[in-house]
Parts: C-alpha cells; structure tokens; sequence
C-alpha cells in the first residue's frame, strides 16, 4: 500500500496582487519506510504542500490519500481522525504541549490514536536519550530534546506517514543532524514512510528520494 | 431671629426703600384707621394700644448721669405694627411687636432689640394695670390711684451686654403735641396722634460690662400712632426733644422729602405747650459722622428765630448708631449756644 | 523619541482594540460603581444636613419636653423670662394626595440659620398661610387648595409653614412641639430648671441623630462600592499585564534604540492616566446615570426605614466628579504598579519570549497561600476579640480577601486531583492545561469567586432577614385596626366612642428618653392577652407578663438589649422620673433605630402624666365595620385609620425597599466579574494559540478545540461557584451575627436557600458562558487558518 499518494494537486492563495498559485497539478508517492526530501526556495510551496498532505489545509484540485485512505473529500472532522490514525507531524518548533510532561507528550498521540505501548515508548525514549528528561514539562527542555520528544510522540503512534517541516530548522547544526539521523533511522526500522520539507540540500542529500518544487511545480533538483 | 427673613417682613410690614420712606413707614394705610384733627385724646385709654391703627410706638429716652460722674443715654421702645387692623387671640392676632434697647456712653453704644406675635402674651401693652412689655423688658405703671399710669414707670431691659432698671417719676403733666394731639407731617397732611411726657425724674441702676452704675437724671416718653406718618416722599427724619437748664422743653423735628417739612413744640416747665408751624425751626447739619459706610449728621445747629433760639447740639457719642434689624441713630447729647441743656438726637433713613 | 516611543506603544491598543476596550470598560465599570455609591452617600448626607438644620437644627440648641408636647404658655412664660426661645410646631397632616410634616415656626423669633435660605421669601404670604415645600414634595401633593411655592431648601416630605398655620393643619390646640434656643441669650437668665423643670435643654446636634443612625446603611453602600471598584480593578489589572506582555518585545526593541528606561516608564504612565481619564470621565458619566437610577429607592429606603427625608432627585457635584477621577486614577496605578516595577526590573535585552508561567508563579502561589492563612488568622482574631462596626467590616474584608487569595490555590488541588484522576489523554491534557493557565486566569477568577460569595452571603442574610421579619411581623400586627387622634380631646372622644365597640383599646404613649445613654422612647403597654400571647421574648425572667403588669420592672428591645449588654434578672434600666427599674426580659423589634423601653400603662401614666395618647391599637372582629363607623358615625379622615392589611403591606414595603439598592449592587457586582473573566479570556486566547496548535496538529478538530475551551471556563466556574459558597455563608454569618448586631442592634438566625444558590449558580454559570462564548466562537470559526499560522515559518 502506498504510504503517500499526491496526484495533480493544486493550490492558490489570495493576496493583494490577486491569485497566485502556489501548486500546479503536483503529483507525488511516497511507500512505506521511504524518506523523501522536499526542497525548494521560499516561497517553492514546500510548506504547502506539506500541510495539503496532513490534511491542514484544503486544497483547490487533485487528490491526496495516506494509506489507501482518501483525505481530499473529507471535512475537517474527517482530517482530523485521519491524522490521528496515520499521520505524526514535526514541525519547526511549537510541535508539544507545554502543559504536559515529557512522558505524557510521549504518549499522547498513541493514545489518542488507540496505539498505546507503554513497552514501545519506553524503548522509544530509551532510544531518543530521553529517559531522563520523562518528569520535566517541554519548556525545561532544549531545542534538540524538544525535537526528540516530537519525533518520539510521532513514532510511539506508530503512523503511516511522518509529515516534517525543517525539523532541525531551530537546531545548531550538530544537534540537528543526530536529531535527524535518529529520525531517519527509526522511520525506517518501523517501515514508516517520511516525507522532510527542508531547503538544505545537506540534509536532503541524507534522504532516500528528493523532490524539488520550483515554483508549485516539481523541477529538476539543482 | 433670621435676618434673611427680618428685613423683609418690616419692609412686608409695609413695603420696601425709599420711595415708600423710612421702615416703609410712607405707604397707604388701607383699612387701617387715619388720625383725625379734632379728637380729644383721653386716658388712661389713649395709653393702650390702638390695634385699628397701622403703627404704634412707645418711646421712652433719658440723660442720665453716674454716681461716677459719666453721662449716659438710655432707650427703651416698644413698636406695635399691624397686619390687619384688628386684634385677635394666639396666633391669629395680626399684631407684630418689636422692641429696641440702646444705652450710649461716651466710649461705646449698646443696642438690642427684640420681636413677638400678639394674642399669645409675649408681647403686647395693657392699659390697666398699665404695662407695656416684650420677652422681659418692660414698662410698668407704679402709679398710685388717682395718678396717671404714667406719672411713675419702672423700665427694664437688657440685651447681652447691658441692661438697666429704671425708675420714671414724672414731675409734670403730659403735654400733647401738635394740635391737641394731632401732629401733622407732611405738607400733605399725613398726621399722626402725638403726646409726650417729657417731665420725668429719673433714678436707677445701668448693668455695664465693667459693672452695674447707679444713675440719675431726666427722661422723656413720646406716645405715637398713626396708619401712615410720612409722605411718600419722606425719606426719614431728625428729631430732638432737648431738657433746657431753665426746666423748659422742646421738642423738633424735620421730615426729610421733597420739601423739608419741619414741626416742634415749645414746652414751659408748668406744661404749657406751644405748637411751632412748619418753617419756625431750623435744622442744619454741622458735622458729619462716617458709620457703617453711611455719612451721618451728628451735630447740628438748630435756630427757631421767633423764640430768640440758636443752639448747637454735640452728641455723647457720634458712633450712637442702633445697629438692628432697622437701623437709626439715636443717642443722647448736649447743646449750647443762646440756651444750653441736654436732650435726645434720633435721625432716621440714612 | 518620546513622541516616537509613545506610537509605537499607543500602536498597540490600535491592533488589540478588545483589549483596549476590556481597559476602558474596566475602568470605567469600576469608576461608575463607586463613584454611583459615592453619589448617592453623598446626596443623602446633603440631604441630612439641610433637614438637621431645619428639622432638628443641628446648629442651634433646643429645648424640649419627654412627651413631646409644651404648653404654648410654657414658652410664653420662658420668653417673659428673658430667654430667647422660638416655638416649633411639627407633625403629620395630609395635604393634596400625600402625608407630610408639617413643619410650623414663628419666623419673627426664629434664631438666625436655622431657617431654610429661601431665595425670595414672601414673608407677607407667609404670615398669611403660605407653605414652602421642596419641588418634590410640591409634586407627591399635586393640586391642593393650599397655597404653596417651591424652596429647594426645605427637606423632602415636609411643607413649611408660619406656625399659625400648622396650627390649622395639625388642628393642634395651645401646644407647641419644640423650641429652638436663639445662639445669643441675655445676660443674667434664671437657669432653665427653676423656671420649667420638666423641660429639658437638648444641646446642638444632639437631637439630630440621622447621621448617626443611617451611618451603618451608607457604610453598607461604601463596602460594596468598594467591592465592586476592586472588582473593576480586576479587569484593568489583566488587561494592563497582559499588554505588558505582549509589549515586551516592543518595550526591547526601544530600548535597544536608545530610549532610556526613565522615559519609556513615563511614556507608559503617561499613557495609563490618559486612559483613566478618559474610562473616568465615562465612568463618571455612568455612576451618575446609576445614581440617579438607584437614588429613588434609596430615598425611600432611607424616609421609610429612618424618617430620613432625602430628595428623589440627583444634584450634580463637582466636587464629586473631581474625587471620583481620583479615586480612579489611584485604581489604575495600583493595577498598573505591578507592570511598571516588572519594566523597571526587566534587563534591557530579556528574552521576549512570554515567560513559564506556571513555573515562575509556583513561588507566587507559595506566598500568596501564605497570605492567605494570615488573613484568615486575623479574619478569626476578629471573630473572636473584635467589637464595633468597623471591626466588623474588618473581619469581612479579612475573609473575602482570604478566600480570594486561597482561590487559584485551592483550583490547583483540584485541577491536580481530576489530571490524576483523567484516563483519556484528552481529559488528562485538559485539566493539565487549565492548570496552567491558572495563573492567568486567577484574578478573574478572584473577581468571580467574591462577587459570587458577595451575592450569596447578602442574599442569604436578606433571605434569613426576611423569614424572621415575616415571622415577627405577623405577631407583632395583631391589632385589627390602628387610629391616630390628632389631639388629646379627640383621643378622649375616641376613647368613649371605641369603648362600646371592640374588644380592647390599647392606647400607644410614649416619651423620648436617653436609655442607657442612647437616644430611645418609653412605651406605655396595657396588660393585655395580644401582647402576652403574642410577644416573642428572649431571656425572659418568670412570670414576666404578671411582673410587667405589676409595674415591677421593664421590657427592653433587642437593640438596647444588646448595645447595653443588659442581662434580664439581674440588671436595671434608668428611666427619667423614676430610677432604676429591673430588666425583666428583651423582645424583638427590627427595622427600628431607637433604644427602646416598655412600662406598665399605669406605672407609666403615673410617671409621665399627661402624656398624649398618639394611636390607639383596636381589637375587634369586626374591622370593616369597625373602620365604617369611625368614619361614618365618629367622622374621622381616613388618614387617621390603618387597617391591619395596610399596616402589614406598609413595612413589608419598607423591608423590601431596605435591600433593593443592596441586591441592585449585587447584581452589577457579579456582572463586572463576568466583565472581568471575559476581558481575561479573551486576552487569554490571543496567547493560547500556541498552546492549541499542537493539539489540532494531532488530530483535535477546531472545533473541538473550542468546546472544550468553553468547557474549560464552565467547569472553572462552576469550582469557583463550589468555592463561594462556603465563603457566602461565612459571610451571610458575619453579617447577621455580627454586622447587623453593630449596625441595628439585632441578631437573626441564619437560615439556609439552596433555591437562590441554584439560581444563583445558573446565572453565574451564564455569566461564565456568556464571558468564554466570545473566544470560544472564534477559535470555532478562525481556527484552522490561525493554528495553522502558528507553524507558518514566517512567523
């Protein structure tokens, strides 16, 4: 089964100069334990695409499903059942709840998603370097440790789909690159498919396919 | 009492300023009695209180000596004014009393005054037993029978300062004024009815700040009562009644208006009384006083030619002003000149 | 710069223009309040002033008798003696369609001030029977053939009137009912006692307790002034902060600039006077509107509850105005000191990210619980050790303050309890974030928690109040029918009349006397089976009805009772013309400022001769008839008659008067706290975004989200609710037991109404739904393009 299928997927915003197109007919697949890269310039519709593929957004035209599910068609409530079940997200920053503890963050998406292991969060934390930290709340934490416990909250569900938004983005870049190595690492031991929006070609380089959007197309990687 | 409601109900009590004269004494007396020439005057009614008429006063004044050799003046009067010419029981009687007290000495000059309702007692005048009071003050007859009320009086009031107790003996008989008793004031004919008895031996004790002070000397009572005394124009009056050293009297005034219009009487020590028209006497003012903002004339030359008179008068104390809820002057002074004696200034509407 | 550094701040207020306006409103709702019970404390202490100097003339002495009667000649002979008396003549007579005092003086005599200042008196006309009368007063007579003109200066519900005139209307005989004592006496007067020794001389002031007696009501109406401007505080308090932290980076940002920190503090004091001056002048606007709303009831309350005759009718007063911008301009820097300490202290370049709250407020939290178990500790010291009014009031603020500071503490423990207790992630997120937010939302939450307690303590104590009241009234009302002579004669014309006709005449006397150095009357009461049977007594010795009867001893009311501290059987009460006379037991007597004594009717016609018979109670069973044939055969007014039904309708009336300004305050109390929690919700929510983002990023829809926002503020509420009414009843027991013994002099049960607790509940559970639908409604409708925006990189 597919993990990610995007067929000709398109999205414009409004602004003040008028429409303008953000995705043109975008077409792209993703299988299970896959890593993509994303790249592209600012502005590329990278993001974009990334929330149209977590449900986040709605597009214009073209059809998104996540593990043979059709996401495109379903209304805000559907979306939202459909990223419990499937989809764990990253983002830059602002990825846990700060008023929870490290542990409670750990485990909160896989029991929302009926998916709790507290064997597997163990291992999970044992794994991030989180074992000590399981008491503290997000803000006591480091960026780097933040980062571990999303990818951490993301696994112990374990989803269909991992949607990151330059995860390492707020990291020095030692820290990003183990955050990213375990990310890489765990998604592919569990067979999880993990689509990375970033714009640095270093760490696009790591993933196993990259796709570059030019302009809401996707182009030629540079 | 109110001052905010004082001033207004005297000038009620007629009306206000100048135009209407002195205390409003000037406007028309409707329904009220108007004096007649002609009617004899009798007593011991005529001493009572005539309710008919608008006003009524009883006016006793007394140049006195101390034991201490000062001299003083002595005021005691008592007003009658009507709403309506009529007299009735407790607080529907229309009568309105008002009494004023002053006592001068050379330094200072003392007043009081006082007001009540008629019908309830607090003040009124009664012809037998004779008294008139007010609060506490009053003017009682001691006469024995056969004597008029008048011939002896016990006077007391006091204010919260002074007081006096005196005694009145009148050594002569009462002397009517004007026309037997009707004493015209106005070229226009406004009159009132007017005796005196100027005859009195007076004794007795003034209550002083520094102390009580025995005294003697003479005295003076003005009975008046009218509905309308003044012109219109008449804005007030000098009046003097004057003790000569010879035992002669006199009494004068001038109304002050359009036209002067003056009147006195010449009065022999026997009681024989000669009425002198307007014009005979001559009131002119010497000097001048500044009291309370007003320039007051208190000393005066005063000639009356046909009698061979020219006087002038010094007060005891210029500043004898009745500082009340209606204000004069009115004090005691000495004259000289042709004649020389002492006597009582009252001036009125300055 | 400073001009420059002033935009960029004021910048601010233009982009949150809710949070402006909760400021604004804030302010403004805080200022109305107090200033509108600041206006009408002092209109109804104008009011005082103006009838004390010409009702009681509170400037000059007065002379009067125990029974309230002297002799016109009395004060004839008084004045032959030299004293400088004038006589007043005062009751209550009907003229047009209304009852009211007829006020009689003897303008001649009348010391100088004590009469109104009326601005063109003719005195002619009123010599011949003209009556001035406040412009009010001239509108309840409405068309009367009496001559009338209006004098502001005359106190409302009185005509005054040349005394021969009052003598008319009273139909009074050769009587008086005072005298006035002119300031200047002659020198040398014989001493009062040996002239007329039943006359008493009442120096100045002293007979003039309005003041004095309506202090506790005007005291009450300052309390909850205050408690509803602290309340508006709230409000301003979190907008302030909250703004503070918004413009953290803003204030940074200047500085880094060069603005020197002296300068950007003016600039944000600068701008807090502005809007104090502006929420003020609008607040102002407001408290006078609400005055002159609530005044007319206050008026009544305060004419039916103490005879104090205060005007229906606002003035404006400068002078008001100037205390209230004051008391508003004070308010803001109180709420506004904590923002501008933070600023001083903040280093230049803090990060501007919001602070951990709920970490940094754990400390907070420690210090303010200790607070709190101080306040309680002093609220119990009260309790037990503290005595007067003022105590009294001490210990009420100890408590609400107590129970306000224990209030974030105590959700804490909750909240904490119900995270434990939560299965699903949801419901442990849920409680674990309103914990969080806690802090944030505490002082709303304060706000709510002593409005909420407020309401309950006052409605219990009014409810508890009223019970009794109904209770008491019914047995105190048991006479058929009340008749009121007008005159001496006429009490003993109705006497023979009544004879033949009813069951019992039982005549009301009394005199005025100083019982145990309070001003009180002396009751005669007959013997009779309508005051044994009916007559609750505390503490009565036995026998006490047969004892009472034997002219033994005496019953006193509650309120010399307790002001005195007298004990039944063992103490004794002095009475003027008799001595000491034993305590054989207390009654009950509400709504009644006066110390009050009852005698045996014989025991008290041998003491106070002559006293004047002023009603008669009627026992009858027959009233309709009764009442007829007074009217008919006897031909007395109707005015002169109640009837039971009327007599009861009439206090109830006044009961219900007393409290309506009370409930009205209440009412806008709670309403500011809604105020309040709104103006914390919805700053609230501009920073909760980032909090919910993640949630709806792991599959929560917006419009879950919103519900269980929503939800959040309800089930806050709904635990500051459970904690109120505990501190409501603590309240409502302090105010019976101890405010109203200090105030009134009576102590009631406390009775409890879980009916007014469920209406309460359900209004404050609307005023929180009200307050949470706003923010809630927003997060439903914007919500996935504003979460969305907090992952946008842009931001």
């Amino acid at each position: 089964m597919i993990a990610l299928d995007i067929q000709e997927l398109s999205k414009s915003f409004d602004s003040v100069e008028g429409r303008i197109p953000v995705l043109d007919s975008v077409s792209l697949q993703l299988q299970p334990g896959q890593s993509m890269a994303l790249t592209g310039e600012s502005g590329s519709g990278k993001s974009t695409l990334l929330h149209l593929a977590a449900g986040l957004e709605d597009p214009d035209a073209g059809q998104i499903s996540i593990a043979g599910e059709a996401l495109t068609g379903l209304g805000d409530t559907g979306r939202a059942a459909l990223r419990r079940a499937h989809i764990g997200l990253i983002f830059q920053q602002f990825n846990l709840i700060p008023s929870l503890t490290v542990a409670a963050n750990l485990a909160f998406q896989a029991r929302l998603a009926g998916r709790h292991d507290p064997a597997r969060i163990q291992t999970l934390a044992e794994r991030l370097g989180l074992g000590e930290l399981l008491a503290r709340y997000p803000e006591q934490l480091s960026g780097g440790q933040q980062q571990r416990v999303a990818i951490g909250r993301c696994l112990a569900a374990r989803p269909a789909l991992v949607l990151a938004d330059e995860p390492t983005g707020n990291l020095d870049e030692a820290t990003g690159d183990s955050v990213l190595d375990l990310m890489l690492e765990l998604t592919e031991a569990d067979g999880v498919a993990l689509l990375l929006v970033t714009h640095s070609p270093r760490l696009a380089a790591r993933c196993a396919a990259r796709v570059h959007l030019r302009a809401g197309r996707i182009g030629a990687v540079p | 009492m109110n001052v905010k409601l004082v001033i207004p109900l005297l000038l009620a009590l007629a009306s206000p300023a100048a135009p209407q004269g002195f205390a409003g004494l000037g406007t028309s007396a409707e329904g009220f009695a108007i004096p007649e020439r002609g009617r004899a005057l009798s007593f011991p009614e005529d001493h009572g209180p005539h309710p008919e008429y608008r006003i009524e006063w009883w006016y006793l004044t007394a140049v006195l000596t101390g034991e201490d050799g000062q001299e003083y003046g002595v005021q005691w009067t008592l007003f009658r004014s009507a709403l309506a010419p009529e007299e009735a029981e407790g607080w529907d009687s229309p009568q309105v009393w008002m009494g004023h007290a002053g006592l001068t000495t050379r330094e200072a000059h003392f007043s009081a005054e006082r007001f009540g309702r008629g019908g309830i007692g607090q003040a009124g005048v009664e012809t037998a037993p004779f008294s008139a009071w007010i609060d506490d003050w009053h003017m009682t007859s001691r006469a024995g029978d056969g004597q008029d009320a008048f011939d002896h009086l016990e006077v007391v009031a006091r204010g919260a300062e002074f007081g006096f107790a005196l005694d009145f003996i009148a050594e002569g008989p009462l002397v009517l004024q004007g026309d037997q008793g009707y004493s015209v004031k106005s070229p226009a004919g406004q009159a009132s009815y007017y005796y005196s008895q100027p005859f009195f031996r007076v004794s007795g004790t003034l209550d002083l700040p520094d102390g009580p002070v025995t005294v003697s000397g003479q005295g003076w009572l003005d009975r008046e009562w009218s509905s309308q005394p003044l012109a219109e124009d008449q804005a007030g009056w000098d009046w003097v009644s004057l003790i000569f050293e010879d035992g002669h009297r006199m009494m004068g005034f001038q109304l002050r208006g359009a036209q002067t219009f003056t009147a006195g009487t010449w009065i022999t020590p026997e009681g024989g009384a000669t009425p002198l028209p307007d014009g005979a006497v001559q009131f002119t003012p010497l000097q001048h006083t500044r009291i309370n903002g007003r320039e007051v004339p208190t000393h005066w030359r005063i000639d009356w030619e046909d009698g061979g008179l020219s006087i002038t008068t010094e007060p005891l104390n210029p500043h004898s002003w009745m500082d009340l809820s209606v204000s004069y002057w009115e004090g005691p002074l000495r004259f000289s000149g042709t004649h020389s004696g002492r006597g009582y200034l009252e001036m009125t509407g300055y | 710069m400073i001009r420059t550094a002033l935009t960029a701040l004021l910048s601010h207020w233009l982009r949150n223009p809710v949070q402006l306006a909760m400021l604004l409103a804030g302010l403004a709702l805080a200022t109305a309040l107090w200033s509108g019970v600041q206006a009408l404390n002092a209109e109804a202490r104008a009011a005082y002033a103006t009838a004390e100097g010409l009702l009681s003339d509170g400037g000059t002495a007065q002379i009067e008798h125990p029974s309230g009667q002297i002799d016109l000649a009395q004060f004839v002979a008084l004045r032959r003696a030299g004293w400088q008396v004038s006589p007043v003549l005062e009751g209550r007579a009907e003229i047009g369609a209304t009852r009211v005092t007829v006020l009689g003086i003897e303008p001649l005599t009348a010391p100088a001030g004590t009469g109104p200042t009326l601005a063109e008196p003719d005195l002619e006309g009123f010599f011949e029977g003209l009556g001035y009368a406040h412009p009010q007063t001239l509108r309840e007579i409405g068309p009367t053939e009496m001559p009338l003109a209006p004098a502001e200066a005359v106190p409302v519900g009185t005509v005054l009137v040349d005394i021969r005139r009052a003598q008319r209307l009273l139909d009074a005989g050769l009587y008086i009912t005072r005298m006035t004592l002119a300031q200047e006496q002659p020198q040398g007067l014989a001493p009062l006692e040996s002239l007329a020794p039943d006359l008493r001389l009442v120096p100045p002031g002293d007979g003039a307790e309005l003041g004095g007696l309506t202090a506790s009501f005007h005291l009450n109406l300052t309390a909850f002034g205050l408690l509803a401007f602290a309340v508006g505080l709230f409000i301003v308090h979190s907008a302030v902060g909250l703004a503070f932290e918004q413009r953290r980076a803003m204030f940074r940002t200047l500085r880094a600039l060069g603005l020197p920190l002296r300068h950007l503090t003016a600039c944000l004091a600068t701008e807090m006077v502005v809007f104090a001056l502006i929420a003020g002048s609008a607040g102002l606007v407001l408290g006078y509107a609400l005055a002159a709303a609530l005044l007319p009831d206050v008026a009544l309350t305060l004419r039916g509850l103490y005879g104090a005759p205060v005007p229906g009718a606002l003035q404006f007063n400068p002078l008001w105005a100037l205390a209230g911008l004051g008391m508003t301009l004070a308010g803001t820097g109180l709420a506004g000191a904590q923002a501008l300490w933070r600023l001083w202290h903040m280093p230049p370049l803090a990060p501007a990210r919001p602070r951990a709250w709920a970490m940094a407020s754990r400390r907070a939290m420690r210090r303010q619980g200790l607070a709190a178990l101080a306040l309680a500790a002093m609220a119990l010291g009260l309790a037990l050790w503290g005595s007067g009014l003022l105590a009294g009031f001490a210990l009420l603020a100890a408590v609400l303050l107590a129970a306000a500071l224990a209030v974030p503490l105590l959700l804490a423990l909750i909240l904490r309890m119900a995270e434990r207790r939560a299965t699903t992630p949801v419901a442990e997120w849920f409680w674990a974030d309103s914990r969080q937010n806690l802090p944030r939302l505490s002082l709303a939450l304060m706000a709510l928690m002593l409005a909420l307690a407020a309401n309950i303590g006052v409605g219990t104590m009014v409810a508890s109040f009223r019970a009794t009241f109904i209770d008491w009234l019914d047995l105190r009302l048991v006479a058929e029918v009340n008749v009121m002579p007008r005159n001496s004669a006429e009490a003993a014309e109705l006497q023979a009349f009544l004879a033949p006709r009813t069951d019992a005449i039982l005549p009301m006397q009394r005199i005025d006397a100083t019982l145990a150095g309070q001003p009180g009357q002396v009751y005669a009461m007959k013997d009779h089976a309508t005051f044994r049977d009916n007559w609750p007594l505390f503490a009565p010795v036995p026998d006490v009805w047969d004892r009472l009867a034997a002219g033994e001893g005496v019953l006193v009311n509650e309120q010399l009772y307790r002001r005195a501290g007298l004990r039944a059987g063992s103490d004794t009460l002095d009475l003027p013309g008799i001595g000491a006379m034993p305590v054989l037991g207390a009654y009950p007597d509400y709504g009644n400022p006066l110390a009050q004594a009852v005698l045996a009717l014989e025991r008290f016609n041998a003491a106070y001769p002559d006293t004047p018979i002023r009603q008669f109670a009627i026992r009858t069973s027959d009233a309709p008839a009764l009442i007829a044939a007074l009217q008919d055969d006897f031909g007395l007014p109707q005015g002169q008659i109640t009837d039971q039904a009327q007599a009861k309708e009439l206090s109830m009336a006044i009961f219900e008067r007393t409290f309506l300004i009370t409930r009205a305050l209440n009412v806008l109390t709670l309403a500011v706290a809604a105020v309040a929690l709104f103006a914390a919700l919805v700053t609230l929510s501009g920073m909760r975004l980032a909090q919910l983002a993640p949630l709806w990023a792991l599959g929560l829809t917006a419009r879950e989200l919103a519900a269980l926002e929503l939800g959040r503020a309800l089930v806050l509420g709904a635990l500051t609710l459970l904690l109120a009414l505990p501190v409501g009843l603590a309240l409502a027991q302090v105010l019976l037991a101890i405010i109203n013994v200090q105030a009134f002099g009576w102590r009631l049960p406390l009775q409890l109404f879980p009916g007014d607790w469920a209406r309460l509940g359900l209004w404050a559970m609307l005023a929180v739904l009200a307050a949470a639908a706003l923010p809630a409604w927003r997060l439903w409708r914007r919500g996935p393009s504003q979460l969305l925006r907090v992952f946008a990189h842009e931001r």
